[in-house]
């Protein structure tokens, strides 16, 4: 339906965007992603034929954008600004009315299709109730409300949307990429500029990561959400896990004074192990977990963020070659950590460990009162109060070594 | 449907004002006639064709009166050929600033805009100005009048030209080369004044804005002028709403951006130029009276430029009649800007400007 090739867009000396490419198809919902001056305004503008690409063309339902008129490019791409520059009191419903306008010629009055069509996109992005009040009374998130009623009162085969959930409310936001998300399942083509990547990578069948003035991925949400191109995109450390509920990825940054770099072995099962795993993998700690049963959400939370996790079948008991995996991941760690219902089996990975926490849980009855416990949230700060492995054997006698 | 109706509604009651300010007007003078007997005189002039022969190239029309009251002949001269001439090329001036603010604010998504911000009040004035001092033969007989005319649309061409780019007229840029230009032909006025000698009263007279000696064809031809390029305003009513959204936007909807502000630029630099060259600079009717009736009826330009004209109209009329009436005539630009000045004091303070 869309077909960018080779653009490229510069102001004056700046060079904007260039060498991107990327197709959207009919009846899928695409989403630019990317940082902060990555060129994603610019790339949605030129996909609504209102800038002058140096190079490169873009395509719509196959005919070159710029060799359209306004009129005809109008009746296929609506789109929503980030904002609007509308400084005088033309009221809700009037505002929506504009919309039309590629439907109608210059001597012609809004007919009855026309108020439907009007009716049915305020109802839509819910902006029926204030109709009748000025554009310039309303808050941010409602004018953007408005400004997508306007670009469905179109009724164009293809939607861009700039940033369409930016001043909006979680409800509102999430309301209208599910209505987004609904157009597009009827048959709407979609792009949208969206800076938050857990809302994009939900609702998105698509993404194009730009950063840079330059595609870095494209391709499904899971592909392109990745700890390695967000690095390379945003230079920022990030934990993708999955969201609950869904394929999608979640991604969460991270603050770079948390990296901690430490090997840690979590023993325990259900969400206190999974929370603990998610912590120190937040944290920047290589984390193996085991032995657990496979299936358990740590174990599940595990595979998510590539931790190596040692299993065995639900309820069939630990076998000795799973023990001794895990006895030699606890040994090789810096820290043991203990999160959740260990079960009896995994007291000789225990006594593997070196350095041993436990994480602070609401009475879980697991015999190892001895141990150090640490609140969730300060794990990975305890972890990096601990000594590391080789700071810990050059401190230890060789003897005793010896005797171990 | 209830948004024409509202169109007509207000159109019809400003028409009925208009009719009822130049009636008045028609009264007052040195010597005073009452409405009754103006409305007469009035109801005398009106004529309806009554047959139409065509003999070869020659189309006749014969007309015939309606209304024959009882009306002394000289109260006839007064308001036909005395005060009417005048009053009427006031309601036209009046008219066509009005209508040309309304456009540039529109434009230039700007309430603070009026009918000279290209550069045309000036380019009148250059043009005016240059004719007293050093006459010229203008051929038709056009005279001051054409020269205004002509230096009004030049400087417009003028301003338009130095802000485009590219097949790109940024209003930003329109807006600071008519500053510029403006400024520039203002010291060309100052120039051309130092060197007026004996003329410098009329020129200064022609610059503060005046309606006096006022005849019928000016009337007529002020009229065209005016009326024809209204009529294509207002079939471009609707794209002007639309370009109060930004020009990206306006893009969007299906709106040429780039064609549709030079035509309303055209247009309006033409009907500004027919007022200014008819009454000299008048100022604050193209800014207030716009802003005015923005409050009152709304910033669609569907309703808001008709209404917007006619309230000029009466306006100017008005205005006039005061500028005229006193024991010695002031220039009605004086007259405007004493009352308007204040008035668009009073609404800055009342309401927030936006954006400038």
């Amino acid at each position: 339906m869309l077909d960018v090739s080779d653009l490229a867009v510069s102001f004056g000396e700046q060079s904007v965007v260039s060498g991107v490419d990327f197709t959207v198809d009919r009846g899928s919902l695409v989403g630019l992603v990317g940082p902060n001056g990555a060129g994603k305004t610019t790339v949605l503008r030129a996909l609504k034929g209102t800038l002058d690409p140096d190079t490169g063309t873009v395509r719509v339902d196959g005919d070159p954008i710029r060799e359209k008129s306004a009129k005809a490019v109008s009746r296929l791409v609506a789109s929503t600004p980030q904002g609007t520059a509308l400084s005088f009191d033309f009221s809700v419903r009037q505002t929506v009315e504009m919309g039309r306008t590629p439907h109608l010629g210059r001597f012609d009055r809004m007919g009855e299709d026309d108020q439907r069509a009007v009716e049915r996109a305020m109802e839509r992005a819910s902006v029926a109730e204030f109709a009748d009040r000025p554009f310039t009374s309303l808050s941010g998130g409602e004018r953007q409300r408005v400004l997508l009623a306007r670009a469905l009162a179109q009724e164009t085969p293809v939607l861009l949307l700039d940033e369409p959930t930016a001043s909006l409310d979680i409800n509102h936001a999430v309301r209208t990429l599910e209505l987004v998300r609904t157009l597009v399942d009827d048959g709407k083509t979609a792009v949208a500029a969206i800076h938050d990547l857990n809302l994009a990578a939900r609702y998105c069948d698509e993404l194009v990561l730009l950063a840079g003035g330059r595609v870095r991925a494209a391709g499904r949400p899971a592909d392109v959400l990745t700890s390695d191109t967000l690095r390379d995109a945003f230079d920022a450390e990030t934990l993708v896990t999955t969201q609950p509920g869904t394929d999608a990825p979640l991604v969460t940054p991270l603050s770079e004074r948390e990296s901690v770099a430490r090997r840690v072995h979590v023993i325990g099962t259900g969400t206190p192990a999974a929370a603990a795993v998610s912590k120190l993998a937040g944290a920047g700690c290589q984390v193996s977990i085991g032995v657990v049963p496979a299936g358990d959400t740590a174990a599940e939370r595990a595979a998510d963020l590539d931790c190596e996790a040692v299993t065995v079948p639900t309820f069939a008991g630990i076998d000795d070659a799973a023990r001794e995996r895990a006895a030699d991941l606890a040994a090789a760690a810096d820290a043991v950590v203990i999160a959740g219902e260990t079960g009896d089996g995994n007291r000789p990975v225990i006594e593997a460990g070196n350095a041993c926490l436990a994480v602070e849980s609401g009475g879980s009855g697991h015999a190892s009162g001895a141990l150090d416990t640490v609140p969730l949230a300060g794990l990975s700060e305890a972890v990096a109060s601990l000594p590391s492995a080789t700071e810990r054997d050059a401190a230890r006698p060789l003897d005793q070594s010896a005797t171990d | 449907m209830r948004f024409a109706g509202r169109t007509v509604g207000w159109s019809a009651g400003l028409v009925a004002v208009l009719c009822a300010v130049v009636t008045t007007s028609a009264g007052i003078g040195p010597v005073w006639i009452p409405p009754g007997v103006v409305g007469k005189v009035l109801l005398n002039a009106v004529v309806v064709p009554t047959g139409l022969s065509i003999s070869g190239p020659a189309v006749d029309v014969t007309t015939a009166h309606v209304f024959s009251y009882a009306v002394s002949d000289l109260q006839t001269q007064i308001v036909m050929q005395v005060r009417l001439p005048r009053i009427l090329l006031g309601a036209v001036v009046g008219f066509s600033l009005a209508a040309a603010g309304t456009i540039m604010q529109g434009i230039f998504r700007n309430p603070m805009a009026d009918p000279s911000i290209i550069g045309v009040s000036s380019g009148a004035a250059v043009g005016a100005v240059g004719f007293i001092v050093a006459p010229v033969v203008i051929p038709f007989g056009l005279g001051l009048r054409g020269a205004a005319f002509a230096g009004a649309l030049v400087a417009a061409f003028g301003v338009y030209l130095i802000a485009t780019r590219n097949g790109r007229t940024p209003v930003a840029t329109l807006l600071l080369a008519g500053v510029a230009i403006q400024t520039f032909l203002g010291a060309v006025v100052s120039f051309l004044l130092l060197h007026s000698g004996e003329s410098i009263r009329r020129a200064l007279y022609w610059l503060m804005g005046h309606l006096k000696g006022a005849s019928w064809p000016e009337v007529t031809t002020s009229v065209v002028l005016v009326a024809i390029p209204f009529v294509a305003l207002l079939a471009y009513a609707r794209d002007l709403n639309i370009m109060l959204l930004g020009e990206e936007d306006a893009q969007s909807l299906g709106i040429e951006v780039e064609r549709t502000k030079r035509v309303l630029l055209a247009l309006s630099a033409v009907i500004t130029a027919a007022g200014v060259a008819v009454a000299g600079i008048v100022g604050f009717v193209g800014l207030i009276v716009p802003h005015v009736m923005r409050l009152l009826v709304g910033p669609d330009h569907r309703i808001l430029l008709p209404t917007a004209a006619l309230a000029g109209a009466s306006f100017l009329v008005a205005t006039d009649t005061l500028a005229r009436s006193g024991s010695a005539e002031v220039p009605v630009g004086i007259v405007t800007a004493v009352l308007g000045a204040p008035f668009f004091l009073y609404l800055l303070r009342k309401r927030e400007v936006h954006e400038l």
